[in-house]
């Protein structure tokens, strides 16, 4: 992130809250050198903040851990606040999430305490352009690369230059939150070790109420349940994907999220859909969350519909819906 | 054996155990795949005995990035059976300080074994390793198989701080740290070469070839090494 001064557009962060990271889609092509893919963790609502923007599919966009975040606008600039819901203010005045908002040079952009969920998602007209690793602008903590670091107060996050106005503001449906209410039961799609499990287990994996620990964050969430009675032992190690469901010996599964290893060497029943690594992500400690099993084609026919929908609508004149082009 | 291991990952099995000569056949495949610039590909993660493809799901579909993938996993197990296992591999010399400075648990291994600290380096020194797979960190290259004279299992409380470039052993496993981070191996020197880096990435690749050299103290401080 730039030092004080240094930029002329974009925000300057004031109070980071608890943890925010800049994050894209990931980093691509550099998994076989051992470094995370890194990116958001709920792809809805990151997708919805940029969309209010007209934003590229990819553009960066700051995710925030559980709110108390404030910024400074430091130029005139659409931003726009998705994802778990909290009492977001300009210059202390209330405004709303889930649409585009104009910010004047100087004015107080304030997010408080996230209520129900845990991750809000800030962007801005154009993208944040903060340093690239690896070809993205995804934060990965973990790995100790310099500067690759949480906000910290008073960083200079520069916005994309855009020439265009976006016109009236943007208001996105209620399909872009909805998702969010519905009781959390994730996709899962049986895959990797499947077959090693003994059907008891697989049975029990899509019955138990499990509850979200607090031991969660961006490489994977703890899950406690009913523990499975005999999970497969080890395995040689191979490559895990995010959203990866892995079982130790303890019978507990551990649901891997974008900031996961290459590779591990735990037995795993399948893969929560990306989609759905999302929802979860979104869920607080102690939240229940249930299983049910999905199949690769309905998953990836559920993430192009996504896909599709991003690139191929565009927003009514005032801004108050979608249309297919 | 090419299965689904997500909506956009295919997972290639090439055994069910690790063999010496899994690591050159998954190269092989890995370069097959990577000469078609294949606008689909995300990335390839090659471990002990399966490589993973990971692709855009948006661009092509499971059963079409299958049927793309067979032709090539075929090329590459009939060529497998023509050339001769590591002909291909590019081998890389480590050069290692190993000493009790630098490899706290060298002494432990040597009474452990009933060995004497020298026959421990010999023994690491003698055999030509396999990198099968980088993981845990950047650059972090999975090497093996260790002598079983001096094989050993992990620490059964890992470190919580393991100096950057460590030399560990767990089982029959051998890797260097590329940075300080927590770990749990048996450590019996440090390597003074730069195993990561933003600009090259990783040094070592899943499919090289590694000798270690042992060297003296002035050596590894000339070349960079810390103490």
């Amino acid at each position: 992130m730039k030092g004080p001064g240094a930029i002329r557009h974009g925000l300057r962060v004031i109070n980071p809250g608890i943890k925010a990271t800049i994050q894209d889609l990931g980093r691509k092509g550099i998994r076989h050198h051992g470094l995370a893919r890194g990116g958001v963790l709920d792809l809805r609502s990151a997708a919805w903040a940029n969309k209010l923007l007209d934003n590229d599919r990819n553009s960066a966009c700051v995710e925030i851990v559980l709110g108390g975040f404030r910024a400074e606008a430091l130029s005139a600039c659409e931003v726009s606040v998705t994802g778990a819901q909290a009492d977001v203010t300009v210059n202390g005045k209330a405004v709303e999430m889930w649409r585009s908002l104009h910010l004047a040079p100087g004015d107080e952009l304030a997010i408080s305490h996230a209520r129900h969920h845990r991750l809000i998602y800030l962007a801005v007209r154009g993208g944040f352009e903060t340093k690239e690793w690896f070809g993205s602008r995804s934060v990965v903590v973990r790995e100790g690369l310099e500067g690759c670091e949480p906000l910290q107060p008073e960083d200079e996050l520069p916005a994309g230059s855009v020439d265009t106005s976006l016109g009236a503001p943007r208001i996105a449906p209620p399909q872009a939150w909805q998702w969010l209410e519905r009781p959390p039961v994730l996709g899962l799609i049986p895959g990797y070790q499947y077959n090693q499990f003994l059907t008891a287990d697989l049975r029990r994996l899509v019955t138990t109420e499990y509850k979200v620990s607090h031991e969660s964050d961006r490489m994977g969430y703890r899950l406690a349940g009913t523990p499975m009675a005999d999970p497969p032992p080890g395995i040689v190690s191979e490559g895990i994907v995010p959203g990866a469901v892995q079982v130790p010996g303890d019978g507990q599964p551990i649901a891997l999220l974008a900031d996961c290893q290459t590779i591990g060497g735990y037995p795993k029943p399948g893969v929560i859909t990306s989609m759905d690594c999302g929802l979860l992500a979104q869920q607080l400690p102690g939240t229940q969350i249930r299983f049910e099993w999905t199949d690769v084609l309905s998953a990836q026919n559920q993430r192009r519909l996504f896909e599709r929908h991003y690139h191929q609508t565009v927003w009514s004149e005032d801004g108050l819906s979608l249309h297919w082009r | 054996m090419i299965e689904a291991a997500d909506e956009d990952a295919l997972l290639i099995r090439f055994g069910d155990a690790i063999d010496s000569a899994l690591p050159a056949q998954i190269a092989d495949l890995c370069q097959r795949i990577e000469a078609l610039e294949l606008p689909w590909l995300v990335d390839l993660v090659p471990s002990y005995t399966t490589l993973l493809v990971i692709y855009d799901p948006i661009t092509i579909n499971v059963l079409d990035a299958k049927s793309r993938l067979r032709p090539l996993l075929a090329e590459t197990q009939s060529a497998d059976r023509i050339k001769s296992e590591t002909t291909e591999s590019r081998l890389i010399e480590l050069p290692i300080y190993y000493s009790e400075e630098t490899g706290p648990d060298l002494a432990w291994i040597a009474e452990q074994k009933g060995l004497s600290v020298q026959q421990v380096i010999d023994r690491h020194t003698a055999d030509t390793y396999q990198v099968y797979a980088i993981g845990f960190a950047p650059g972090f290259g999975f090497m093996g198989q260790v002598d079983p004279t001096i094989a050993c299992p992990r620490k059964d409380t890992p470190r919580t701080k393991v100096p950057a470039g460590s030399v560990g052993i767990a089982n029959q496993q051998t890797a260097v740290y590329p940075k300080t981070s927590p770990g749990g191996w048996q450590l019996i020197g440090r390597c003074p070469t730069v195993l990561f880096d933003e600009d090259n990435l990783s040094l070592l690749k899943a499919g090289d070839r590694v000798r270690f050299v042992s060297i003296s103290r002035e050596e590894y401080l000339a070349q960079g090494g810390q103490l």
